[in-house]
């Protein structure tokens, strides 16, 4: 039998803890960018750390949205049972910082391109981050949904530390995608 | 020319812009997914001000939060607010931010140098 006690106080002891699986739509994303935000007025003192989290997880959280709801393969990804709109999404933290972690499938088609513009990103700088989002966003090259990469840069800028990612082959057409943020608590 | 008043909602500023003295203010959040549909009136509305605006304009911006949707289009709207000064008023724009908020200070900053305007960088408690 599961012992709820014991998850519970677990949960309690990472001081902030969300953890959802299933559907994922910007109604939802709202709910959980609201729960965490008012969590976060609670425990944490530091308003730029505050702002960060807040920031990282509006931007992971859309992005995810819109990488599902435009992935193409959604049709097939039905027929097959994998369920496309489904994601994991967890957010928890410890004495160093706060982590914002998902997961949802993706085509192996796209891994490439994804795992390079996550590459590219580690390894700019500061002040090379800020450089590349200026250009690009006085660039005007937006896509439809808003995007042209800024979001990865923005959440990279935000978070101070590497991008951490993960993709697990779950067949020849598609993989799973693990992405980690890390936002330290001193600054 | 009609004022255009916004209120507040979770996702969008607050938002006041007044023909008759100049005074043009945004505050709040702008995280809205799609931002484009909600700014979108809002520059169109600077367009028209630009045909007969007051000889002062002064642009109070004071984001909470924006998300890198809305970036676009804040940029957009302060580049109207700049080609205004062809127009022949006199444009200050005082950009906001919260004690401690580097990323703000940071944006201000990076608009500013973008649009190759000064702003007044105003540091709130």
């Amino acid at each position: 039998m599961l012992n709820f006690l014991e998850i519970h106080k677990q949960m309690r002891m990472n001081s902030i803890a969300l953890f959802f699986k299933g559907c994922v739509t910007f109604e939802l994303i709202d709910s959980i960018i609201m729960i965490v935000s008012s969590r976060l007025e609670q425990l944490e003192n530091n308003l730029g750390v505050r702002k960060r989290v807040y920031g990282v997880l509006t931007e992971c959280l859309q992005n995810l949205c819109n990488n599902i709801e435009s992935s193409e393969e959604s049709k097939e990804m039905t027929e097959l049972n994998y369920d496309l709109h489904s994601a994991v999404i967890m957010v928890d933290s410890n004495d160093e910082g706060y982590f914002i972690k998902t997961g949802n499938f993706v085509s192996n088609s796209k891994i490439e391109d994804l795992k390079k513009s996550i590459e590219g990103i580690n390894l700019l700088s500061k002040e090379e981050l800020r450089e590349k989002y200026n250009k690009i966003l006085s660039n005007k090259i937006f896509s439809e949904k808003g995007g042209a990469g800024l979001g990865l840069i923005d959440i990279a800028k935000k978070s101070g530390k590497k991008l951490e990612y993960d993709f697990e082959t779950v067949d020849n057409k598609f993989s799973f995608f693990s992405f980690q943020i890390t936002i330290s608590k001193n600054g | 020319m009609e004022k255009l008043t916004l209120e507040p909602k979770n996702k969008t500023p607050k938002l006041s812009f007044d023909p008759a003295n100049g005074k043009m203010e945004v505050s709040g959040v702008s995280s809205a997914e799609n931002s484009l549909e909600f700014y979108k009136p809002i520059l169109s509305w600077i367009e028209e001000y630009k045909n007969s605006p007051q000889p002062e304009t002064v642009v109070d911006i004071n984001y909470k939060y924006f998300n890198t949707s809305s970036a676009k289009c804040i940029l957009d709207m302060l580049e109207r607010f700049v080609q205004l000064k062809s127009a022949g008023t006199n444009l200050t724009v005082n950009w906001y931010y919260e004690k401690d908020d580097e990323e703000m200070y940071d944006a201000g900053l990076n608009f500013s140098d973008i649009l190759e305007t000064s702003f007044n960088l105003i540091e709130i408690e």
